[in-house]
């Protein structure tokens, strides 16, 4: 196995492989037939402690830093299995973490940690706000002890599979602020008890199965304590946990990367035409030995963000990056995949059609390449805004 | 009542392995290793035994390189309590192997020893036996299932001709066959508490068993590639063919 000899937390990699053995590519293909929700996937990644891994241990979970979260996705990931119904529970909870009051914390956190409790939504896009992110209309006005929402968001994952979700609002309109980035504030939305009294969530049938949902708030009262620090800096705030989702997401397109290549080299080895495996051919074999390359290199980006972001370091600039190289390294991987695979790379129960819709994904969220480029052309190249 | 587990690195049984050139024993270099399927099988026996109340303390062991130790480190992120490696760079052989668990047990004496009935990588399923015989305690072999009950163990075990029960007074020996249990795999909160259970690091010497290998090796080769076979129109012509090749009358 590539790679396997020095690779971080080999203890954790080698327990997630195992629980994901018993997930084989069967299971994911009558979900992916179904667009239905993993389940009985989340409730053992639940159950062995794996989404708690970034959850301080006062709080139940196991108090390790973003490193140890990466090689949980990756592995996931690798093993052809999808992180994405419920990666969000390693790491939405890190807005009540860091900002959120002691009450909210011990209020929460041990059930989050227990999955008692599933924190796996976080409302921010908007159907005519999507990066800009300043111009959302999702606007909580206070009423005495309560906030009352009125809007709607788009493109919230697992938002029927959530009990809680961080909402970013506005409380002050965009044109009463002194900057466009004040005047938002984060609500904690008990959907158990919203939906029905003010939120209805319509699901979005996309490419991928993939739970991701449409909101709309007429009148949904939210009590006052649960707004998250204070009202008005929720920008800031939801920044804080972008970092995180950008290189957990690198991490994932790195274990997809990794299950491509793994799959392409066997299948190459494996398949004889012309009375010889196809890789010895160079034709076949360079483009598997290129997705290698380019991966890796990807992976080493990956890991320095996490470790930046574990070390408390500002570390926008290397998450965003890591994500772009990632998933591009990915999206080569598993196009060179379908092509060694020749028409059995079509076929479902091959799993890399399945992979290759899947791992399409993350060059678009969560956040766009060309977004990735312009973040780096203006504040690390000092070139100027394009917008 | 304190169970002992030994416990075997061997190559993973994912692997293919590949034999060495100069054909003196499997290539084992930059090869994924884990524990004996057989031995994990032991250690979620034990754990179960434990978890029923029957079993106080889980003692895992394992002979052989040092990295053995992260093969012990599963063993205590599975649920064993505390662990003894026992480090040869040389191979040990099941004689070897028996041996040192014989002192193992004298000093832990344990209510029970479950090994895994052979390891996948020699396949010498002799271990739990030569144990037995040193230890002068009894055995029950390849076991599909195992309860106890005051001082006696019943053991079914896997024979030819179906299922047979034995009952053994302990302590006794165990060996595990394939269908006993399906493991548990190690929780992320054991995993990181694993690392702080105590893992004592002894050699055979500490014991005072040599473990001269007693066998040599002659030649390590692969089997033979299978040649393609062929077809047959209908069973007339098979039965024809199996005459012909003397596999039939």
């Amino acid at each position: 196995m590539i790679g396997a000899q020095d690779q971080s937390y080999p203890e954790i990699r080698e327990a997630v492989r195992r629980l994901c053995a018993d997930f084989p590519g069967d299971y994911w293909q009558r979900l992916d037939r179904d667009r239905a929700y993993p389940t009985e996937f989340v409730r053992a990644l639940t159950e062995a402690g794996f989404l708690s891994v970034l959850i301080p241990e006062a709080y139940g979970g196991s108090g390790l830093g973003l490193q140890a979260a990466t090689a949980v996705l990756e592995e996931i990931h690798r093993s052809g299995c999808n992180g994405g119904a419920c990666h969000a529970q390693m790491y939405t909870m890190g807005t009540v973490l860091k900002h959120g009051s002691p009450v909210q914390k011990q209020k929460y956190l041990p059930k989050v940690a227990s999955g008692e409790i599933r924190l796996q939504a976080f409302g921010v896009t908007e159907p005519t706000a999507g990066t800009d992110t300043t111009r959302i209309r999702t606007f909580a006005k206070r009423v005495g002890d309560t906030y009352v929402v009125n809007g709607q968001k788009i493109w919230i994952s697992r938002a029927e599979h959530s009990d809680l979700m961080v909402l970013l609002c506005r409380t002050t309109p965009r044109e009463e602020c002194a900057k466009p980035s004040d005047g938002m504030s984060v609500l904690l939305v008990d959907m158990r008890e919203a939906v029905g009294k003010g939120l209805t969530i319509r699901p979005i049938r996309t490419m991928l199965n993939h739970a991701t949902t449409e909101l709309f708030f007429d009148d949904l009262e939210v009590p006052a304590e649960n707004l998250v620090g204070e009202e008005g800096k929720g920008f800031r705030y939801i920044l804080s946990g972008m970092n995180a989702e950008r290189v957990l997401i690198a991490s994932e397109c790195i274990g997809d990367g990794r299950f491509f290549i793994d799959r392409a080299a066997a299948y190459a080895k494996d398949r004889s035409v012309f009375g010889r495996p196809i890789a010895e051919n160079q034709g076949v074999q360079f483009p598997i030995a290129r997705a290698h390359v380019q991966l890796s290199a990807a992976a080493e980006m990956v890991d320095k963000a996490a470790r930046m972001f574990d070390e408390g370091l500002p570390c926008g600039t290397e998450a965003n990056m890591a994500k772009m190289l990632a998933s591009e390294a990915s999206w080569y991987a598993a196009d060179m995949c379908v092509q060694t695979h020749g028409g059995f790379g079509f076929a479902e129960e091959y799993d890399i059609e399945r992979k290759f819709r899947e791992t399409r994904l993350y060059q678009v969220a969560p956040i766009s390449t060309n977004l990735i480029l312009s973040h780096v052309a203006t504040h690390v190249l000092g070139l100027p805004k394009s917008f | 009542m304190k169970v002992l587990v030994p416990v075997k690195r061997v190559i993973d049984y994912n692997v293919k392995p590949r034999v060495k050139m100069d054909g003196s024993g499997v290539d084992l270099a930059n090869v994924k290793m884990s524990m004996n399927p057989f031995d994990e099988i032991a250690v979620e026996e034990a754990i179960r035994l434990k978890e029923k109340g029957v079993a106080t303390e889980i003692v895992a062991v394992s002979i052989g390189e040092a990295k053995a130790q992260e093969t012990l480190r599963t063993a205590l992120a599975m649920g064993a309590d505390r662990a003894i490696l026992i480090v040869s760079e040389t191979e040990v052989e099941p004689l070897g192997v028996a041996k040192l668990l014989a002192k193992v047990v004298a000093e832990e004496a344990p209510g029970l020893v479950i090994l895994g009935k052979q390891a996948i990588d020699d396949d010498s399923n002799q271990t739990g036996q030569m144990l037995a015989a040193l230890t002068g305690r009894p055995q029950g072999t390849f076991a599909s299932k195992v309860e106890v009950e005051g001082d006696t163990v019943k053991v079914t075990r896997e024979v030819d001709g179906g299922l047979e029960t034995v009952s053994l007074k302990t302590p006794a020996i165990i060996t595990t066959d394939l269908r006993l249990n399906e493991p548990r795999y190690a929780s992320l909160p054991n995993i990181m508490k694993a690392k702080s259970k105590p893992l004592a690091q002894k050699t055979p010497a500490d014991y005072g068993v040599d473990v001269t290998p007693r066998l040599k090796t002659l030649k390590v080769s692969e089997p033979p590639k299978r040649q393609a076979g062929i077809k047959v129109a209908d069973v007339d012509e098979l039965a024809a063919k199996l005459k012909a090749l003397g596999v039939a009358a």
